[in-house]
C-alpha cells in the first residue's frame, strides 16, 4: 500500500517552468551562446517546455539536445535489470557554449554526475548550469541546482514522481508516494 | 521492450525474435557513440575481454576490439601462434586458464563448429561466438539485419536472396535463422555442389538461377567464394562460377530499383561481385562495416553491462 | 574344480526353457544339464530369477594393444568384456603395429591367455599395414590363430584389390570383414549427412558412402562366390541391399552396433564428441530399419565396435576428436532396453544375435549354445534390473560413452568363461 499526495498540479508545473525560463535568461543576460540539454526521459521533455517559454519571451528558441546517461551510470554493474539504451542527440558543437542541463528530480546527484561526464565527452562547454523541476534533497555528491522549480523536503523511502503529458499520457502533476503506515 | 537474459551469444538459432529486436534497437544508440569526437563511453570500465581467434580474421577481430574499447573494456588478443594451443593444449584447457585470470568475456573464433558451445558449457565467462566452423557467425547476421532495417525500414515481408557457397557459409546459416525469425522470405542461390543437404527443411527456397532470384529480391547477400573450394573440386572453374553466379551490372538490369546489395567481406572482386557493383549505388558494404561496430557494442553491453549479464 | 549353476532358466537360440534346470560344469565344458543335480564338491551359483544364456560373442572390439595401451589393454578390455557378459571377442587389427603378421597375432593370443578371462581372437588385416596396397599373408594369419580378416577403420576401397582379397580368402577359407566406407565421400566427415549436419555446419558422412561399398561387395560376392561379413551396418539402404543379397542366396552376413539402434544424429546437437563414431549415428528411419533388420535376421548379429579413446582426445572438439565409443559394458542393457523389453526380440533371438550367430559365422562349433559337451561359456543376466550408466562404473580404461546418465534395463550378474567365473556383479 502506498499513499500518494499531489504536491504540484498542471498550473504549478507551468508556472515553475516559466519562472525557470526567466531566471535562465536573467542570469545569462540573454540567449547568446546559450543552449539546453535535457536528460532522458523527462528532463528532455522539460527542456522542450522551457525552450518553448524562452521562445515566447525572446521570440526564438535555443539550440537543444537530448542526453542518455545510461552508459555513464556508476551503478550499471549493480543493477540487475538491463536499462534500455536510447540515443543521445546533440546536433551542435557544445564547445564554448553555456549549457543548461535539465532534469526532473534532483536527488542523490549521481545522475547529474553521469550527465556531466557524458557532456564533457562531447566537448568543452564554457559553463554547465543545472535546472530541475524538483529538488528533494539527500545529496550524496557535491552538486547543487542553479534553477529549481520547487524544493520538497522528503524522507529517503519516499518516491517523487513527475508525471508529464508527453511521457505518461496523463495531466501534468508531481506526486509523492509514501509507504502507508 | 523485452529483457535480455542470455549469458552467451552462440548463434541466432537460439535467440528469439524479441531478443534480436532488442540488439538492433540497442545498436541504434551505439551507432551515435561512434560518430562523436570522444568515441568512448564508460559502460564496461574494468571489464576484461579476451579475443581468442584460432582462425585469422582482421575485420571481425578489429571490429570487436573497437567495440570493446569504445565501451572502455580492456581487451587482450590471443591467436594460436602466440599461445599454447600450438603446443597441443586442448581448447577447454585454454578456456579454463583464461578463466583463472578472471576474464569477463571470451570472444572466440574457431574453424570447428561447436567450440563456443563447449566453452560456454564449461566456463563462467560470457562466450561470444565470432564464427565457428560452418555453423554460425551471429554478430555478422545481426549487423546485416541492422543494415537492412536501416536501409529499408523493415525486415518483415522482404525477399532476401543469399548467393554463393551456402554449404560452407556460417554467415548464410546465421542469416537464415535471423531473417526467418524476423519474417523475411529467404531464397538461397548457388551451385548445387555447394548447397547443403536438407536446407529446404530450414524454411528457405533453393534456386540455381541468379537472374530469377535478383528479379524478386529486395536484398541480395553475396557470399565470399573461398578459393580453396577450387582445390576441393566443388566447382569446375572460377570463370564459370563468376559467369553464372557472379553478381554484375548486367544481371542487375531487372532488379528492383532500391535493391540492397550486401557482402560480409572481404570481396573477391570479379568473382562473386563485379567491382562496379561492389562500389555502386546499391552496395551497402561499407555501411555493414560501420554498423558492425555498433552491433558488437550492443552485444557486449547486453551481455556484460549489468550484474546479471555478468 | 567343478561348477554347478542351480535353478537356471536356460535360453538357447532355438528355444527358451520353461522350467529351470541345473548345469554342471567340469574341465571347462558343460558336463550335464538336468532338472536337479547334486554335487556337494562343486562351487554353486544360484541363478534363480535370472536368465542363463550362452556366453556372448562380440565380433568387433578394439583393445588398442599394442600401441595405445593408455586407452585399453588386452587385460582391461577383457575385464570390460567379462563385465558385459562377453566370453569371446574379436579384436580388430588397427593397432600399432598393425595385426598383419604371425608374430603380432601370437603375442596377442599369448597375452590374452596370461590375462585368462575371456577368449580373445585376433582379426588380421586384409592388406599390409592397412595401407590398401598389398594383401597380407592370409595362410599364415589363419594358421597363427586369426578367424577373420579386416582392414577395419579403413575400407578396402580399391575394387581390384578387394577382388583379389575375395579370391585369396576363399582359397584360404577365412572370413573377410568389410568396413564399408567410400573414403572419397567421407573426407574429414564428422557426422551423418542430413538436416542436422546442415544446421550444425559439420561435414557430412552420407549413408550412400556405406551402401555403395555394400553394393559393390555384394557384386563381388556374386561374381566370385566368396563370403563377406559387413561390419557395423548403419543405414536403411545398406539393410535393403543385404536383404536382397540374402534372398539371392549369397554368402553375406552383417552386424550392427547397439549405438546404431539406440541413438540418432540428434546426439551431436550438443556437440558431444563421445557421440562421434564411424559410421556415424544416423537418422530416425535408419535406426528403425536397423531394429527391423535385427529382428528379421537380415542383420545376423550385434557387435559393439568397442572403441576406447582418452578424454583428452575426445576433448579436441568434434572436428578433431577421434571416432568411436566404448560399448562392451552397455551392450546387454541396450539390447534388452531397446529390443527385448518391447518384445521386438525374444530372449532366444537375443541369444541368436549375440552368441549363436557369431559362433556360426566364425565356425566356433562348441560355442553359441548351452548344451552338454559344449564350452562352458555362460552368462547369467538379470533381465529386470534397472541401472544408470555411470562413468565411475566402467572397468574399461576409457569412459567415452554417450550413454553415461542413461537408465537401462537388464544387467549381467555372472559371466563364466571356460568353466571359470570371470565376472560376478
Amino acid at each position: 500500500m502506498t499513499n500518494n499526495s499531489k504536491i504540484m498540479d498542471k498550473e504549478n508545473v507551468g508556472r515553475a517552468l516559466m519562472r525557470i525560463a526567466h531566471e535562465i535568461l536573467e542570469k545569462n543576460r540573454g540567449t547568446e551562446n546559450l543552449c539546453l540539454v535535457g536528460i532522458r526521459t523527462r528532463g528532455a521533455v522539460l527542456a522542450e517546455r522551457i525552450n518553448e517559454c524562452i521562445r515566447q519571451i525572446e521570440g526564438s528558441p535555443l539550440a537543444i539536445g537530448i542526453l542518455d546517461i545510461t552508459l555513464y551510470r556508476d551503478d550499471l554493474t549493480l543493477v540487475s535489470t538491463q536499462p534500455v539504451i536510447h540515443e543521445t542527440s546533440i546536433s551542435f558543437d557544445i564547445t564554448g557554449k553555456k549549457i543548461v542541463l535539465v532534469d526532473d528530480v534532483l536527488f542523490t546527484g549521481r545522475t547529474i554526475r553521469a550527465a556531466l561526464d557524458a557532456l564533457i565527452d562531447f566537448g568543452r562547454p564554457a559553463s554547465i548550469q543545472l535546472a530541475v523541476l524538483i529538488d528533494r534533497g539527500h545529496r550524496e555528491l557535491p552538486i547543487r541546482a542553479d534553477y529549481v522549480g520547487k524544493n520538497i523536503p522528503t524522507a529517503l523511502d519516499q518516491n517523487v514522481k513527475v508525471i508529464l503529458k508527453e511521457t505518461d499520457s496523463e495531466e501534468d502533476q508531481v506526486i509523492i508516494k509514501s509507504r502507508a503506515l | 521492450m523485452s529483457q535480455w537474459t542470455k549469458h552467451d551469444l552462440l548463434g541466432l538459432d537460439d535467440l528469439t525474435k524479441e531478443e534480436i529486436e532488442l540488439v538492433l534497437e540497442t545498436a541504434k544508440s551505439f551507432k551515435e557513440v561512434s560518430t562523436r569526437d570522444v568515441k568512448k563511453v564508460p559502460a564496461l570500465r574494468g571489464k576484461t575481454i579476451v579475443l581468442l581467434f584460432f582462425e585469422a580474421s582482421t575485420r571481425t577481430r578489429t571490429s570487436f576490439e573497437l567495440a570493446a574499447k569504445r565501451l572502455s573494456a580492456d581487451t587482450i588478443n590471443i591467436s594460436p601462434s602466440t599461445s599454447a594451443i600450438s603446443k597441443g593444449e586442448s581448447i577447454l584447457d585454454t578456456g579454463k586458464n583464461l578463466e583463472a585470470m578472471n576474464v569477463d568475456a571470451i570472444i572466440v573464433r574457431h574453424s570447428s563448429s561447436g567450440v563456443p558451445k563447449i566453452l560456454s558449457d564449461n566456463l563462467k565467462a560470457s562466450i561470444i561466438n565470432a564464427g565457428d566452423g560452418c555453423r554460425e557467425h551471429p554478430t555478422q547476421a545481426l549487423l546485416d539485419l541492422f543494415t537492412i532495417k536501416e536501409k529499408l525500414g523493415r525486415i518483415e515481408g522482404l525477399n532476401v536472396g543469399i548467393v554463393g557457397d551456402i554449404l560452407h557459409s556460417r554467415v548464410a546459416r546465421s542469416n537464415i535463422w535471423g531473417l526467418k525469425k524476423m519474417g523475411a522470405n529467404v531464397t538461397v542461390c548457388g551451385p548445387s555442389t555447394l548447397m547443403p543437404r536438407g536446407i529446404e527443411e530450414c524454411g528457405v527456397k533453393v534456386s540455381h538461377n541468379l537472374s530469377e532470384v535478383i528479379k524478386t529480391s529486395d536484398v541480395l547477400m553475396v557470399l565470399r567464394l573461398q578459393l580453396e573450394r577450387m582445390q576441393d573440386k566443388f566447382l569446375p572453374s572460377v570463370r564459370e562460377y563468376a559467369k553464372i553466379f557472379g553478381v554484375n551490372k548486367e544481371k542487375l538490369k531487372h532488379a528492383k530499383k532500391d535493391i540492397v546489395i550486401m557482402h560480409p567481406g572481404p570481396t573477391n572482386r570479379g568473382v562473386e561481385l563485379s567491382a562496379e557493383v561492389a562500389d555502386g549505388e546499391y552496395s551497402v558494404i561499407l555501411d555493414q562495416v560501420t554498423n558492425g561496430i555498433a552491433v558488437r557494442m550492443a552485444t557486449l553491453y547486453l551481455l556484460l553491462g549489468t550484474k546479471e549479464g555478468n | 574344480m567343478s561348477l554347478l549353476i542351480k535353478n537356471a532358466m536356460i535360453v538357447n537360440p532355438d528355444k527358451a526353457g520353461k522350467n529351470s534346470q541345473d548345469i554342471l560344469i567340469e574341465k571347462g565344458l558343460i558336463k550335464k544339464i538336468e532338472s536337479s543335480i547334486k554335487d556337494s564338491a562343486a562351487q554353486t551359483i544360484d541363478a534363480k530369477g535370472f536368465l542363463v544364456m550362452p556366453g556372448l560373442i562380440d565380433m568387433h572390439v578394439h583393445f588398442r594393444e599394442p600401441g595405445q595401451e593408455h586407452k585399453e589393454t588386452i587385460e582391461s578390455g577383457s575385464k570390460a568384456a567379462a563385465k558385459g557378459g562377453f566370453t569371446t571377442v574379436m579384436c580388430m587389427p588397427n593397432t600399432s603395429p598393425v595385426i598383419d603378421n604371425k608374430s603380432i597375432v601370437e603375442s596377442i593370443i599369448k597375452e590374452a591367455k596370461r590375462v585368462g578371462l575371456v577368449n580373445v581372437i585376433p582379426v588380421g588385416a586384409i592388406t599390409k599395414g592397412l595401407k590398401g596396397e598389398e594383401l597380407t599373408e592370409m595362410f599364415e594369419l589363419k594358421a597363427s590363430g586369426c578367424l577373420a580378416l579386416s582392414d577395419d577403420g579403413r575400407c578396402v576401397t580399391n575394387s581390384r584389390l578387394m577382388r583379389l582379397a575375395f579370391e585369396y580368402a576363399k582359397m584360404v577359407d577365412i572370413l573377410l570383414i568389410q568396413h564399408c566406407e567410400d573414403h572419397c565421400m567421407t573426407h574429414q566427415a564428422v557426422m551423418n549427412e542430413g538436416l542436422n549436419s546442415t544446421i550444425l555446419g559439420l561435414r557430412g558422412w552420407p549413408a550412400a558412402a556405406e551402401s555403395i561399398i555394400v553394393g559393390r561387395d555384394i557384386e563381388l560376392a556374386q561374381y566370385l562366390g566368396g563370403r563377406i561379413h559387413f561390419a557395423h551396418i548403419s543405414s536403411a539402404r545398406s539393410v535393403e541391399l543385404i536383404r536382397q543379397a540374402k534372398a539371392q542366396g549369397l554368402l553375406v552376413t552383417a552386424e550392427a552396433c547397439p549405438h546404431h539402434f539406440s541413438l540418432t544424429d540428434d546426439e551431436l546437437k550438443s556437440f558431444n564428441s563421445n557421440a562421434k563414431v564411424n559410421p556415424p549415428l544416423r537418422a530416425k528411419e535408419d535406426v528403425k530399419a536397423i531394429k527391423e533388420a535385427i529382428k528379421e535376421g537380415i542383420i545376423d548379429c550385434i557387435a559393439t565396435d568397442h572403441a576406447p579413446h582418452t578424454r583428452e582426445d575426445k576433448e579436441l572438439g568434434l572436428d578433431h576428436a577421434p571416432c568411436g565409443m566404448i560399448g562392451l559394458e552397455t551392450a546387454v542393457g541396450l539390447t534388452i532396453s531397446e529390443l527385448a523389453k518391447s518384445k521386438m526380440l525374444s530372449w532366444s533371438q537375443m541369444v541368436e544375435r549375440m552368441s549363436s550367430a557369431p559362433a556360426k559365422i566364425l565356425g566356433l562349433k562348441l560355442k553359441g549354445e548351452i548344451k552338454e559337451g559344449f564350452d562352458a561359456d555362460i552368462v547369467i543376466i538379470d533381465p529386470n534390473k534397472e541401472w544408470i550408466v555411470s562413468e565411475n562404473d566402467f572397468v574399461s580404461k576409457s569412459i567415452n560413452s554417450p550413454f553415461v546418465g542413461r537408465r537401462l534395463n537388464g544387467k549381467v550378474e555372472t559371466t563364466i568363461c571356460n568353466g571359470k567365473v570371470v565376472y560376478q556383479a
